[in-house]
């Protein structure tokens, strides 16, 4: 590709089969820019993706691919990207992939922080199995299998991922074209494990769960939008901003010019900060969701120590190895 | 088989049994080595508990090494020991009944106090009760003398006590007139960082061996030479099952020309391949171990799939696991090769005791028709060779194989002449050249005689492709849901599968003739077997032993060659998994002979079979 790559050239032949409205069609397409823009070389990409309707992905980009088992992503993700650690290795999941059946491996992968960039599509339901409560469905979510009500305590991926330990965490919002893109790159140069939760629209099963973040609207009063070194402001004025209480430990929002409140009291963000992440993706409404780049600190990734030692003199090391050992010689 | 008198036996069976603790399979190993280097053949079986250290001086802690060597071909550690060296009680009754009568027994006497016979349930003690009479006892009071050896060098009384075993070792090393330098090089090379340590052990390994030479031990203990065995091959060295996979998988990867990745999680008794390849990068193997079963055999398959040779190991309950990946393995078409160190079971069951029932697992334990070409190991010296086969049908084919070994091969060891690598053919495998395109040589332009697709690897600039578990097309590997690609598709699954029997040799007859009984084995019953029959066929008996290494798909001569018996009796260490699968493929009837208890045959279990189904035989002619 000698001529300045462009957006289309990332997509495949393959003919997309999603829902119509799904919104994994603006990931997709949020995705190839991303590309596109990294000026990424497509032998040298890899999409690994579990099972699901995100998992469908790795079709529709012209790079390589794997299209693996339920929950299991991350593993095969590993495999690649510690066989050949030139290669520029995303994973992409679901709620129910990575954070039902595959839980533990998104656990494993991010607490060993190999140069992955995850990218897990949240839309609080399962999908290809028609419509079932997800791990991340809100306690009381009606479905085929909870008609009455989903009974379980939702996770919050973001949380889950600082516990993990992970070194890089974001959130977006499938529709944000003009956001999501950068925060993949971000993902991308990271080295180490990224995760990134996308809030992705499940237009028949699940529709409209993340309205209030999504839409024109109201987003701006919902969402609190992080960047390192800004203070944490929110709003269609940007006149609301986060505070610590330090009575409570946790954040609270505030108002420019009411009660005294001035910039000065508001949070500053520190990407590098665990605990501010913490508290960030512990807030819950009517506090707004943060999203963009909540977390990320610069590390040393696995695959960095996962060396191997060449010493072209191997056929001589595997003859040394059969010696090893007290000898029989019958000379 | 052994000959009871002193002097020059041609063989003889050594066991040493105590506390799970008290260093026996160290002892065992020690012994091994010296055993090799006085120019023995030889074989052992280390049968120990699952408890890392199991409460001291109950039945259920033994833990035993046994070793037979000797001057003739050994291929069993043997079923009954001319000697055991028993450190406490519970190892005496615990193993008593292997004993021959006029065995001879070496006792720590000062371990038979009243508190360690009540911790073997035993209420009176057998050195004086009479129950020992049948044999031949040598009472030392190994753990003082040990005290006394030790005493120069300061150690605390637990430490003094753990010399206990090299004591033992000196005075059994004296006995059978075999070297003590490995032993001492060992010690010393393993204690160089405390001094002490390395005095004490030495010391009571010297002062065991010289209590030989000087006791007046009458003739119960009395020096037996085993001459050396008429060894064909200029160099050897003893090996365990582990140790030979693990170099064999080193030497495919070097025959392949190409880099392998071992993944794993860590399960008994597979675990001790994982510690074999650790350390080896230099030598074209990097391990990982990973967070679970799935994990690791998954990571091989992305391994596989970015252009190394993925490796995955376990034991049956972790195979279990590795099942679904094992499909996408299967429909993906990459080369994998999953290794099975079989344990009893069901479920947990016995971790640390061998059986051969992961057969219908390996053959038939999938969902759907995916078929997956089985190979198995006959002992501890042919892991490195089945080791190299397996990778070759893996990558010559593309396709996932299951090697089966089992905790016996795994942990057990014999002398092995020195492979040479240089006379094993290259292993071939399908990267494109670097003339190669998408054009020219599409990813699944297949070679006609084996199936295989291209490998392509991830990096490659002249290919770009998308692969997965969904049912693809067999010309250009797009998903696919059509009825007539689908049949197609399993079809070429199962041809490929077939195929792999136009590369392996035809099956040999081990031992014996084309005609009367033929015992039909696998795996580690191998040594078992193979005296069996050698020693029916000394009593006029007219049976022949064929060893299957491969199992899935069979050698294309078998059924042809089976014919030619009149009876086909199948020994295994299952229910019958071997003869299902004869039957199945082969529509031949088989008779089984079937042991499940943890451990392996005895020579005598299966020469008494042998036996009775000649004399069943003979009726029959009569008869008729």
């Amino acid at each position: 590709m000698a001529e300045a790559i462009v957006r289309k050239d990332y997509a495949s032949d393959q003919e997309v089969r999603w829902c119509p409205g799904c919104g994994d069609y603006s990931i997709l397409k949020a995705v190839h820019r991303a590309l596109a823009d990294a000026g990424a070389d497509p032998h040298n990409t890899v999409f690994v993706s579990g099972i699901g309707c995100s998992s469908r992905l790795p079709y529709y980009v012209n790079t390589y691919g794997f299209h693996t088992i339920h929950g299991r992503a991350p593993t095969i993700a590993t495999g690649v990207k510690l066989a050949n650690p030139a290669l520029d290795v995303w994973v992409i999941t679901g709620d129910g992939d990575g954070l039902s059946i595959g839980g533990n491996h998104l656990l494993h992968a991010l607490r060993r922080n190999i140069d992955l960039n995850i990218l897990l599509f949240n839309n609080e339901i399962y999908g290809l199995t028609k419509g079932q409560y997800s791990p991340t469905s809100r306690e009381g979510t009606r479905s085929p299998t909870s008609p009455g009500g989903s009974l379980d305590q939702p996770v919050v991926p973001g949380l889950f991922a600082v516990g993990a330990g992970a070194t890089f965490i974001a959130r977006a919002v499938d529709i944000d074209q003009k956001g999501l893109p950068g925060i993949l790159n971000a993902g991308r140069d990271h080295k180490g494990t990224a995760f990134i939760e996308i809030l992705q629209n499940c237009i028949v099963y699940n529709e409209d769960v993340w309205q209030s973040v999504s839409s024109k609207k109201t987003a701006a009063d919902h969402q609190v939008l992080c960047v390192h070194g800004e203070p944490l402001l929110f709003g269609k004025e940007r006149t609301q901003g986060l505070r610590l209480n330090l009575a409570t430990l946790k954040l609270e929002a505030v108002t420019l010019g009411e009660n005294g409140i001035d910039i000065s009291d508001i949070l500053v963000h520190d990407e590098t900060s665990t605990t501010l992440a913490h508290l960030l993706l512990s807030m819950h409404s009517p506090l707004p969701t943060p999203m963009g780049i909540i977390h990320r600190r610069p590390t040393a990734s696995f695959e960095q120590a996962f060396r191997e030692k060449k010493t072209g003199q191997r056929r001589q090391r595997v003859k040394q190895l059969l010696r090893r050992g007290d000898l029989l010689d019958r000379r | 088989m052994t000959s009871q008198t002193s002097g020059s036996p041609t063989s003889q069976i050594v066991r040493f049994a105590g506390d799970s603790g008290d260093g026996i399979q160290l002892q065992g190993a020690q012994f091994t080595h010296a055993s090799a280097l006085s120019g023995h053949d030889l074989a052992t079986f280390p049968d120990f508990p699952a408890e890392i250290r199991a409460p001291a001086g109950t039945r259920f802690g033994v833990s035993a090494f046994q070793i037979q060597f000797g001057s003739n071909r050994v291929t069993t550690p043997g079923d009954a020991p001319d000697v055991l060296v028993a450190f406490n009680p519970a190892a005496l009754v615990v193993n008593l009944p292997r004993l021959p009568k006029g065995a001879l027994i070496i006792a720590d006497a000062s371990a038979f106090t009243e508190q360690r016979l009540r911790r073997a349930d035993l209420d009176a003690n057998p050195m004086e009760d009479g129950s020992l009479a049948d044999y031949r006892v040598c009472a030392i009071d190994i753990a003082q003398l040990t005290l006394e050896a030790v005493k120069p060098f300061g150690l605390g009384t637990k430490d003094s006590q753990r010399c206990k075993n090299f004591w033992a070792l000196g005075l059994v090393l004296w006995m059978f007139d075999q070297p003590r330098e490995p032993t001492v090089a060992w010690i010393r090379a393993r204690f160089r960082a405390n001094q002490a340590l390395l005095d004490a052990n030495l010391a009571a390994l010297n002062a065991g061996h010289a209590y030989g030479e000087t006791a007046e031990l009458g003739r119960e203990l009395t020096q037996r030479h085993v001459p050396e065995a008429p060894l064909k091959a200029i160099e050897y060295r003893t090996i365990t099952g582990a140790e030979a996979l693990a170099l064999g998988i080193v030497a495919a990867g070097e025959l392949a020309d190409t880099e392998v990745m071992f993944c794993s999680y860590p399960i008994t008794p597979a675990s001790s391949l994982l510690h074999h390849l650790v350390g080896l990068e230099d030598a074209g193997v990097t391990t990982y171990q990973a967070e679970d079963e799935i994990a690791a055999v998954c990571s091989a398959i992305g391994a596989s799939y970015a252009g190394k040779f993925g490796i995955t190991s376990s034991s049956g309950p972790g195979i279990a696991l590795k099942t679904e990946a094992l499909g996408l393995a299967v429909a993906t078409e990459l080369p994998l090769l999953v290794v099975n160190s079989q344990r009893a079971g069901p479920s947990t069951g016995m971790p640390t005791k061998t059986e051969q029932s992961d057969l219908y697992q390996a053959v038939y334990g999938r969902n759907a028709d995916s078929p997956i070409p089985v190979i198995a190991a006959r002992s501890p010296g042919d892991c490195f060779e089945v080791a190299i086969e397996a990778s070759r049908i893996a990558l010559r084919h593309m396709t996932p194989v299951i090697l089966l070994t089992d905790g016996y091969i795994a942990n057990a060891s014999e002398l092995w002449p020195l492979p040479d690598i240089d006379a094993f053919a290259p292993i071939p495998t399908n990267r494109p050249g670097p003339a190669d395109t998408p054009e020219s040589r599409p990813v699944y332009a297949r070679d006609p005689a084996t199936e295989a697709r291209l490998w392509l690897a991830p990096g490659d600039s002249a290919y770009l492709y998308r692969v997965g578990g969904i049912e693809k097309d067999f010309y250009t590997g797009d998903i696919s849901y059509e009825a007539a690609n689908h049949q197609r598709m399993t079809d070429m699954r199962a041809r490929k599968l077939a195929r792999v029997a136009d590369f392996i040799p035809d099956q040999t007859v081990e031992l014996g003739d084309e005609m009367g009984l033929a015992v039909v084995a696998w795996g580690s019953t191998y040594g078992a077997v193979y005296q069996a029959v050698r020693l029916a066929r000394e009593e006029g008996i007219a049976v022949a032993h064929i060893h299957l290494r491969h199992i899935n798909p069979l050698p294309s001569n078998l059924g042809e060659l089976l014919g030619r018996y009149d009876t086909v009796l199948v020994p295994e260490l299952n229910t019958g998994q071997l003869a299902t699968v004869l039957r199945d493929r082969l529509l031949i009837n088989c008779v089984q002979i079937n042991q499940v208890s943890g451990q392996p045959f005895a020579v005598s279990t299966l020469l008494n079979h042998l036996r009775a189904h000649a004399t069943v035989r003979l009726q029959e002619v009569r008869h008729g």
